[in-house]
């Protein structure tokens, strides 16, 4: 079948086969490969991807219901660019070691704020609760997510900062 | 890598276009919405359509609304819009509590009412839910619509009364004043099933007494209501005494299984335990209600 979607802002169209998940499509067919795929399940969401501005987890979607609608990846979060405050965030917080987790985390965590720019820490923990991470312990991810709401301007944040210091 | 066997896609674009496809393919389809259940369970072969008809452009049965003494949820409402409605919350505790615990905030934003209890898994939280508050499901065809309450709908196991070219379209759940509701859940990490889940609803009487109950559980091996335990409360004024034999008739009355998630006689615990909790927050919501 034929499908048509706007991923990161730009329209793609591919021939793929009705059983395609959406993961894989990004992956393979796009050659995006910042999703991760992992546990193939719905449990560890690395896969997490917004899908009309809702994160989903894109192993338990298929590409063909995605069809009309705008996908945004890990690599749709910076602009021109700069890093979104969010992915500054993981680095100024230290978010990440190993990286697995993180496309998921930053999507979910870059949504939250878009719809609750100022997240009591419970709410944090609450929204990242459906991915998991066996690095960090989720302390320093749920600092990252917090910088980010502290500094929605993000780099430019940093910069100001180390000019002023 | 887990990848459902091949099928065909179909998008239906109205709910006539797809009691159409339905009634065209039969047996040989499914229909999807959220997918968080059909697509896991097609990835493991346990499914195998040869049509799949997706539902979810079909935004004309996603919605909640009130329409006299019934709130009416469309089948294709996600259990995310459930969880954020003012409107459940202060009606129906017990389903706001319900879907704060069904699965995880990722898959709430994709999973549907009408796909919880089509899937009817014994250890789904809707199931109990819906049972407990009397909910009605309006099922539709080529022919026309029943309504039928959650005993005739669960059929057991994985079991509906939706035929093969029918469709789930609403869920009607009645308006009760002096009532009100409570769920609690054990699971053993967010996202996992329930180890046990007791659903509770009381209706008080003017003079306090308790006019009507339900109680319901969810993974204890026991579908549909505890009418024993409930029989025992109706007529009664609620006191410590009369809540602990309602949950040690109920811890009695369910039939779990040792699992990897607990034993036999923990989840009887669970069941007698929650029961009681459940009962005595709806019966201290009810009479705020009615203050």
């Amino acid at each position: 079948m034929h499908v048509t979607m706007s991923v990161n802002g730009e329209d793609v169209a591919k021939d793929i086969e009705p059983r395609t998940l959406l993961v894989h499509f990004i992956r393979d067919d796009l050659g995006l490969t910042g999703t991760h795929w992992g546990c193939d399940t719905s449990n560890c969401g690395t896969c997490v991807v917004s899908l009309d501005g809702t994160p989903v987890k894109s192993c338990t979607v298929l590409a063909a219901m995605a069809d009309g609608h705008a996908v945004r990846t890990v690599e749709g979060l910076e602009t021109a660019g700069t890093l979104d405050p969010i992915q500054q965030g993981f680095i100024e917080e230290h978010g990440l070691q190993c990286g697995f987790c993180t496309p998921g985390m930053l999507i979910t965590g870059r949504e939250l704020l878009d719809r609750n720019p100022h997240p009591t820490e419970l709410e944090i923990r609450e929204a990242i609760s459906g991915q998991i991470c066996r690095c960090t312990g989720y302390a320093t991810i749920v600092r990252a997510i917090q910088w980010a709401a502290d500094h929605p301007a993000g780099a430019a944040a940093v910069e100001q900062e180390t000019v002023q210091s | 890598m887990q990848i459902p066997a091949p099928f065909e896609y179909a998008r239906a674009t109205s709910l006539d276009d797809a009691i159409a496809l339905l009634t065209r393919y039969g047996d040989d389809a499914l229909v999807v919405a959220g997918g968080h259940s059909l697509l896991p369970m097609m990835k493991l072969r346990l499914a195998r359509p040869d049509w799949l008809i997706d539902i979810n452009e079909l935004h004309e049965l996603d919605y909640v609304r009130r329409h006299g003494d019934e709130l009416r949820i469309g089948a294709l409402a996600r259990h995310r819009t459930l969880l954020e409605s003012a409107e459940i919350a202060a009606l129906f505790p017990i389903m706001t509590e319900a879907e704060r615990v069904v699965a995880d905030p990722i898959v709430r934003n994709r999973g549907t009412i009408g796909g919880s209890l089509c899937q009817a898994d014994p250890a789904e939280d809707l199931s109990t839910v819906c049972a407990v508050l009397g909910a009605q499901a309006v099922i539709r065809s080529a022919t026309g619509e029943r309504v039928i309450g959650m005993d005739e709908f669960h059929q057991g196991p994985y079991e509906t009364a939706v035929e093969f070219n029918e469709i789930l379209v609403e869920v009607r759940i009645p308006i009760r004043p002096r009532s009100s509701s409570s769920y609690e859940k054990v699971e053993r990490r967010v996202g996992d099933w329930a180890v046990a889940a007791a659903g509770g609803s009381v209706t008080l009487a003017a003079d306090g007494t308790i006019e009507d109950a339900a109680i319901g559980v969810t993974a204890v091996g026991l579908s549909g209501r505890v009418t024993d335990a409930e029989a025992v409360l109706i007529g009664h004024r609620p006191t410590d005494a009369l809540i602990t034999e309602a949950g040690r008739m109920t811890s009695a009355a369910v039939d779990p299984m040792t699992d990897q998630r607990g034993s036999v006689e923990y989840k009887r615990h669970l069941a007698g335990e929650l029961t009681q909790r459940v009962l005595k927050r709806a019966i201290a919501r009810a009479r705020r209600q009615e203050a």
